[in-house]
């Protein structure tokens, strides 16, 4: 019965990851439809066009293909701007980039006739070339390149593409399409001069609106050009983007700092038990989350060579087993030696310093020194963005999967049978056992839910870190920091120091570097403990020691 | 009537220490200079340099030993001291260098012309006057740990919490002399070095002097450690490592007892940091590693913590087992056998080396003392050791 609260723990943790993972996976993919009628008229009118090898003709042509809206037009005018473009009696023909000929007018493949001659451009062409594909583009049926066709408008400001945007904006369904549309028309209303004032002020609007780095520099160009109103709301909106993006910087560092507390959290939290509540100086608990990135590695190396396309499951898995396999060994120390050592921590202290280096070496010897790869799986990778920040969902998941850990560590321990144990033992041991409570059995498994715990840690970590013997080493240090920051005994201490060690360094990295940040905050703990010797949150208690 | 006190004061088994360590200064540089190579009785270069290590180490081990053993306080972050002693020293041996580096600079060491540096930092200033430079070897340690101390001693950070914070200490020192901002050589350290007070530290006739120097230090600082720990004051730590709060009730000033032996423990850290530094040629900042200092401490506890001798024994044996392992096939099992180590010597012998021996020796005054008795057919003495007892 007593590894009944251990087993609804895994369920729990597998619960939450499965439905993260649902949820990931059925991303609605939108895509508006854009569908654009074909004038094959037009575009043999314009190609006739060509074959007259004068500047004029040749513009007119580029012209009615533009407007044409025809499916080869892109591919025409490219042509025509790499030189690939060849006008003769037979027609209109061109290559494309990779050298295959084909008819402009058909779209058919075709061999080029030898009468027919490359069309010439000159420089005041070779614009209007440019332009006329930004516009061609701009009608687009693929989302994806509207919207950047828009942006290149945006930051051209070629009047010409006026036209073409707002005869495109009505019909526009796409959101994102629409937006971008909005601000390369205003981008051009607003750098036109004899555009009405009403209009380019609704435009300048428009681009403080967008709030970025393209915005706030074309608004920074026409800042001392204008006069009245106008030049009143551009500044304003330069003024409104600068706060905008003070603001966000903020969000940007508190993130990271939420992200890198939240890896503090997950490598301290283990240690809030096995110190933090059993009072045991574990200097292995390092390697317990060692081994519960190297179990990762082997389950997905496993999945790797039997069962690729299930690769992305590997992670959830790992996790349960992680935890039982980092737990078996804690339970493995504490009955071996740390049971012989209660009551002597700077002993414990020197013992699992001890089992540290052979865990390491062990690791060492059977897979070798160097790092091992642990790839991320799909619903891990990229990012999205949100209120202007950049996520990754890599970073995010591993917040999330922090907090419920916490969250259900939380949980064991003030709502199962064993926590109810665990707590009554640290607070009086032979009061417990005079209840009946069997202190020894507790105490093991009270090891291997720290040290599991510490594997599961280890799982979400080798995302984010190398998998590499001396992984264990590089966290013990912080986790201990972590610990005694927050308040031994104590679990949302423990929490709540995580978030602001994980804050208060990524909050002096813009200043001080990445060294020297985590060298002030190690010196200000040194004094804060000297402050508070036990913790911002410390158990009230009248033992004079303990 | 001194002299007696002076043997009472340093005990039997430190006049076999002291014994043996004159003994040592005067063969090994003997057989190395003196007895041509080939013969059984030769001593190679290379082995005075190991001995003369594992004697700074020592030296160290027996800094620890100090605090550790006999006022409770264990650091895990002595070799900070160490480090930094060997940092004053080596910045003595950079500005003896002069135009012979690879760049020829006359004041600049070789890694600051490389880094682009115009002139020489504040922190090294003087540093190519040895006198300064020694001071600089007791004092910077000593400031350090005078600091630390009187911040963690006055708030009453005790055990656990102590030796956290002072591997944190080391650890963000470790972090800091990594960083070429610092201006100590970076990653690369300290090394290259010429001679020192106007001998080549290469040469044979150098390294069999500063070995002398390393025996006669390290005898020195036993010396001062068994002073201390024999004379009241030494009471009066080893009662507060026994019952800190009885002994403040008591009324005494603890934290000021403490802080006392912790700026001895450091300074004599930084000498023997100081000593090892141009034996061995170099100093970088792998010396600040918190795992350097915890492996301190178990020379220590295999040797016999609160024995000062035993710590010194720990040293060398510990050390002298890391040469045979990892210069030969057994390299990969090196950190197998430190780790059981820890775990030995911990579970199975609290009391060290030393309590072992005296453990032995005991039963075998106890069963002489049997023998005897029935010889004599009196009832026999309660022999054995009346060491203090180690607290658990």
């Amino acid at each position: 019965m007593p590894f009944a609260p251990l087993l609804r723990f895994f369920m729990l943790c597998s619960l939450v990851v499965l439905s993260a993972l649902a949820l990931a996976t059925t991303q609605a993919q939108a895509q508006a439809p854009a569908a654009m009628p074909a004038q094959g008229e037009r575009l043999a009118a314009g190609l006739e066009r060509f074959k007259a090898d004068s500047f004029a003709d040749t513009e007119a042509a580029i012209a009615a293909i533009a407007a044409s809206g025809s499916a080869q037009g892109v591919a025409i005018l490219s042509a025509l701007a790499d030189r690939r473009l060849f006008a003769g009696a037979a027609g209109v023909f061109y290559r494309d980039a990779a050298g295959q000929a084909f008819d402009a007018l058909t779209g058919q493949p075709a061999t080029i006739p030898a009468d027919a001659a490359m069309v010439r451009l000159n420089n005041r062409l070779r614009n209007v070339v440019q332009a006329a594909l930004g516009t061609m583009t701009l009608l687009s049926p693929d989302p994806a390149q509207r919207v950047r066709a828009a942006e290149a408008v945006f930051r051209s400001r070629d009047a010409s593409a006026l036209v073409t945007i707002e005869a495109a904006l009505p019909s526009e369904q796409n959101p994102r399409v629409r937006r971008a549309f909005e601000e390369a028309r205003a981008a051009i209303l607003l750098s036109s001069a004899d555009a009405p004032e009403a209009l380019r002020i609704a435009a300048a609007r428009r681009i403080a609106e967008a709030g970025d780095n393209d915005a706030i520099s074309l608004l920074r160009q026409f800042s001392g050009q204008t006069t009245g109103g106008l030049n009143a709301v551009i500044n304003q909106g330069i003024l409104s983007i600068e706060q905008a993006q003070r603001i966000r910087a903020w969000g940007q560092t508190l993130w990271f700092g939420i992200s890198l507390g939240s890896v503090l959290l997950l490598a301290a939290i283990g240690l809030a038990i096995t110190f933090g509540v059993m009072g045991v100086i574990n200097m292995a608990h390092g390697e317990m989350v060692m081994i519960g990135a190297y179990v990762t590695f082997v389950v997905q190396e496993l999945f790797r060579n039997h069962a690729p396309h299930l690769l992305d499951w590997s992670l959830p898995l790992a996790i349960p087993l992680a935890f039982v396999t980092a737990g078996l060994v804690g339970i493995a120390i504490e009955r071996g030696v740390i049971r012989f050592l209660y009551g002597r921590p700077l002993e414990t202290l020197l013992a699992t310093f001890g089992i540290s280096l052979v865990l390491q070496q062990a690791i060492r010897t059977w897979f070798g020194p160097t790092n091992r790869e642990v790839s991320a799986p799909s619903y891990m990778a990229g990012s999205f963005e949100f209120v202007g920040l950049q996520i990754t969902y890599g970073r995010l998941w591993i917040v999330v999967f922090t907090l419920c850990v916490f969250a259900a560590l939380l949980l064991v321990l003030k709502a199962t049978p064993l926590g109810l144990q665990m707590r009554a033992v640290t607070q009086n041991r032979r009061m417990a056992s005079a209840m009946g409570i069997r202190t020894r059995f507790v105490d093991a498994m009270t090891f291997g839910l720290g040290s599991g715990i510490a594997g599961v840690a280890g799982v979400a970590l080798s995302q984010i870190d190398n998998v590499s013997p001396n992984l264990g080493q590089s966290y013990i240090i912080d986790s201990f920091m972590v610990v005694v920051f927050g308040g031994v005994g104590n679990l949302w201490g423990t929490l709540v120091a995580a978030f602001t060690l994980g804050v208060a360094n990524k909050m002096l990295e813009p200043f001080a570097g990445a060294v020297l940040g985590k060298i002030i905050i190690l010196v200000l703990l040194i004094l804060f403990i000297q402050k508070r010797p036990r913790g911002l949150f410390a158990l009230k208690g009248r033992a004079i020691e303990q | 009537m001194l002299t007696a006190r002076f043997l009472r004061m340093i005990e039997g088994r430190g006049l076999v220490f002291l014994g043996i360590m004159a003994l040592v200064a005067l063969l090994v540089p003997l057989c190395n200079l003196y007895v041509p190579p080939g013969n059984p009785f030769h001593v190679s270069n290379g082995t005075v340099v190991l001995l003369g290590k594992y004697l700074c180490y020592a030296m160290f081990a027996v800094a620890l030993d100090l605090v550790w053993g006999y006022c409770g306080i264990l650091s895990l972050g002595h070799g900070a001291f160490f480090a930094l002693g060997g940092y004053a020293m080596g910045m003595y041996l950079m500005r003896q260098i002069g135009t012979r580096g690879v760049y020829a600079h006359p004041v600049l060491p070789d890694f600051m012309v490389f880094l682009n540096y115009k002139e020489l930092p504040l922190t090294w200033w003087g540093f190519q006057h040895f006198p300064y430079a020694m001071l600089m070897v007791v004092l910077v340690p000593g400031l350090l740990a005078f600091v630390f101390g009187w911040l963690a001693f006055r708030s009453r950070v005790t055990g656990v919490y102590l030796s956290i914070m002072t591997q944190a200490l080391t650890y963000a020192l470790w972090l800091s002399f990594f960083r070429n901002d610092m201006g100590f050589g970076g990653n690369n350290g300290l090394t290259d070095f010429k001679d020192i007070l106007g001998f080549n530290v290469q040469a044979q006739g150098t390294r069999a002097g500063l070995f002398i120097v390393t025996c006669m230090a390290l005898a020195l600082t036993f010396i001062i450690a068994r002073m201390i720990v024999a004379s009241t004051y030494g009471k009066v730590l080893v009662a507060i490592r026994d019952g800190e709060s009885r002994t403040r009730f008591l009324g005494y000033r603890v934290e000021h007892h403490k802080l006392l032996v912790w700026v001895v423990s450091a300074m004599m850290a930084g000498v023997a940091g100081a000593l090892y530094v141009p034996q061995v040629g170099i100093i970088n900042p792998s010396e600040f590693h918190p795992a350097n200092s915890i492996e301190a401490v178990v020379w220590v506890a295999l040797g016999g913590r609160g024995t000062l001798v035993g710590a010194a024994l720990g040293a060398v044996v510990v050390n002298w087992l890391k040469t045979v392992f990892t210069t030969g096939w057994l390299a990969p099992y090196w950190l197998f056998a430190l780790g059981g180590l820890f775990v030995l010597v911990t579970l199975a012998m609290p009391k060290g080396l030393i309590g072992v021996w005296e453990d032995v020796r005991a039963r075998l005054a106890n069963r002489k003392a049997i023998a005897d008795a029935k010889a004599s057919g009196a009832r026999p003495s309660d022999a054995g050791s009346p060491d203090p007892q180690v607290p658990r």
